[in-house]
């Protein structure tokens, strides 16, 4: 029961530290609505979030979601009034829905820390994560880093069709159809029958049955040509895919991994932009004051939580707590600000943006179990 | 203090669940007119019949109102979270066999498996702006299916009746509902994915595992269970 033997007060008391420390940084402490309209998650997220947030609803305003974080109303804020650079700090409740296990809270407060500034990412980058290394010192925990912008390189240089390099970058938030995909495009997957059957009929439509619904016939047949295409298309290399793996399983520290990566631009180059900006960014850690050496790097960190963040990544996790969930969290979501600009009408208002939250509750059971 | 039985109050269940007990020497009936939601148990002393809606004992086992429950094994896993933490399957019932599944029109000669749905919500949002609509009334279990097996771009949209006339009526694009011999599905111009199988459920005997039980009740629990063969 990681939160439930610290008090509320405690837990406050904690988190105003925190965020004057933050304030102290140079942010400004800003608030959300604890309401948010649903709509807006549910287009970024997908229906997943229902498992992981509260839902209700009114008859006047529809579905409202229990804010189950700060990042999304913060950057619609910024994007409506914010002036730039902004560094913005916040502390309050989320909610989390628990499905599955009991121990887990499913309210607890949130201190977070967000920078908007496209001056220089990477010291943008190294300023969030020393800020709040430096909050958890003393804590023992290990830090991971990642990046999930050298990924979305590798994918976006892959030769094969754009189709399915779109295909494949709709789903590096989901590995293991990210998998299946790969397998398929590398012929290593057999075709299914009914997709062979399917491209072997002369009337694809022949048991079709009347046209019903909104998804129109031509629709389908768009999509039967667009098999075609993709049958035709020579499978993805042996090589490639080799390459992708290799990437994909680089977990070591920082200086290794840069290494690593390296290697692997030989004959990736797509991810070279990439890896440079890793080094920027460890460059920058390195002038705060980070112990770059020995800080991790995984390639595939944050790809299963994480789904708004496209570059930067990290976590700090108890070690020896595999029950407690990170104790803080997070990375760039520069596309977020470019989807919900462009959902707001303002797609020119996109900004990189960088940020991260503390579990203040985390932070003091770890302190009670060490003392 | 006696064992409560909480028993699916109408129809069919009702009634093979009264016969499979009549079987094995347990005599489950309704007391009183048609009307009446009163049960009486013959055969064996200390268990008490509670008739209700299969949806609600789910809940009422969870709670630990009753000890024992017939329901279906998709309202269990649907309407409690960790449920084997919190009742215990004790038999199939050999009844009430239906299937979880996901079906689509069979207009869509394209889409055979969850991948292709997949594909096809994709192409849906982007050409209608709006994520791909699936009407079910089994929302937990359908979104965790779907998630698990990586398929994105959809919605979920509730539907607690005629779930196979949601298409053609344009509230939906695809279902997520229980069948049985697969009739009105066809009926109704749709066809299940070949991967679409979500959950294979019958009529259960399900104990709680949270209900509390004094000796002598855990005695006629026992005995219960010896003479339904299931021990």
């Amino acid at each position: 029961m990681p939160d439930q033997t610290i008090s509320k007060a405690a837990e406050r008391a904690c988190a105003a530290r925190l965020r004057a420390r933050f304030e102290a940084a140079g942010a400004e402490v800003v608030d959300a609505p604890m309401l948010l309209p649903a709509e807006t998650l549910l287009d970024l997220y997908g229906e997943d979030i229902r498992a992981r947030a509260y839902i209700t609803s009114d008859a006047l305003r529809g579905e409202q979601m229990l804010r189950p974080d700060f990042t999304v109303p913060v950057v619609q804020m910024h994007m409506q009034e914010g002036a730039e650079p902004a560094r913005y700090t916040y502390s309050g409740e989320v909610f989390r829905r628990q499905e599955d296990d009991a121990a887990r809270a499913n309210e607890y407060l949130q201190v977070g820390y967000e920078v908007f500034d496209r001056e220089n990412p990477a010291a943008a980058d190294a300023e969030v994560f020393a800020l709040i290394s430096d909050l958890l010192d003393g804590l023992y925990l290990r830090a991971a880093t990642g990046d999930i912008g050298i990924l979305t390189a590798a994918v976006q240089g892959l030769r094969t069709t754009e189709r399915r390099r779109a295909a494949l970058m709709r789903h590096i938030w989901r590995p293991r159809r990210f998998r299946a995909l790969i397998d398929r495009y590398a012929g290593r997957s057999p075709v299914p029958e009914a997709r062979a059957a399917l491209l072997a009929a002369s009337d694809p439509f022949k048991d079709a049955g009347p046209e019903i619904g909104l998804r129109s016939r031509g629709e389908v047949a768009a999509r039967i040509a667009i098999l075609h295409e993709d049958a035709a298309a020579a499978p993805l290399s042996g090589e490639e895919v080799a390459l992708l793996d290799a990437l994909l399983a680089v977990r070591e520290t920082i200086p290794n991994a840069l290494e690593h990566l390296h290697d692997l631009s030989v004959d990736l180059p797509a991810i070279s932009p990439a890896v440079s900006r890793i080094e920027a960014r460890a460059e920058a850690m390195e002038a705060r004051g980070i112990a770059v050496d020995t800080l991790e790097f995984e390639a595939s960190y944050g790809r299963t939580q994480m789904e708004y963040y496209d570059g930067f990544v990290f976590g700090f996790h108890a070690e020896g707590r595999p029950d407690l969930p990170p104790v803080a969290t997070g990375g760039r979501y520069d596309a977020l600000t470019r989807r919900l600009g462009a959902a707001a009408g303002h797609p020119e208002r996109e900004i990189p943006a960088v940020g991260g939250v503390i579990r203040p509750a985390l932070m003091l059971t770890l302190e009670e179990a060490g003392a | 203090m006696t064992i409560k039985l909480g028993v699916p109050s109408k129809g069919r269940l009702m009634e093979k669940t009264f016969d499979w007990f009549g079987a094995r020497g347990i005599a489950l009936s309704r007391a009183g007119s048609e009307r009446e939601y009163a049960g009486a148990v013959d055969g064996i002393d200390g268990v008490e019949l509670v008739l209700l809606s299969a949806g609600e004992i789910p809940r009422e086992l969870a709670a630990g109102r009753i000890q024992l429950g017939v329901t279906g094994t998709d309202l269990v896993r649907e309407k409690l979270g960790a449920w084997d933490s919190v009742v215990e399957e004790i038999a199939p019932l050999g009844f009430g066999h239906a299937d979880l599944i996901i079906a689509v029109p069979a207009l869509w000669v394209d889409v055979d498996t969850l991948d292709d749905l997949d594909a096809a919500a994709a192409a849906f949002r982007a050409r209608h702006g709006m994520r791909l609509r699936i009407a079910t009334k089994y929302h937990r279990l359908v979104r965790d299916f779907l998630r698990e097996h990586g398929v994105a771009d959809y919605q979920l949209v509730d539907s607690q009746g005629a779930t196979e006339g949601t298409v053609k009526n344009e509230t939906a694009e695809a279902v997520a509902d229980i069948t049985s011999t697969g009739d009105t599905l066809r009926a109704n111009h749709l066809k299940v994915l070949s991967d679409g199988l979500i959950l294979k459920s019958q009529a259960t005997l399900f104990r709680a595992r949270r209900a509390e039980c004094s000796k002598d009740d855990r005695a006629v629990m026992a005995d219960l269970l010896v003479r339904l063969k299931v021990d």
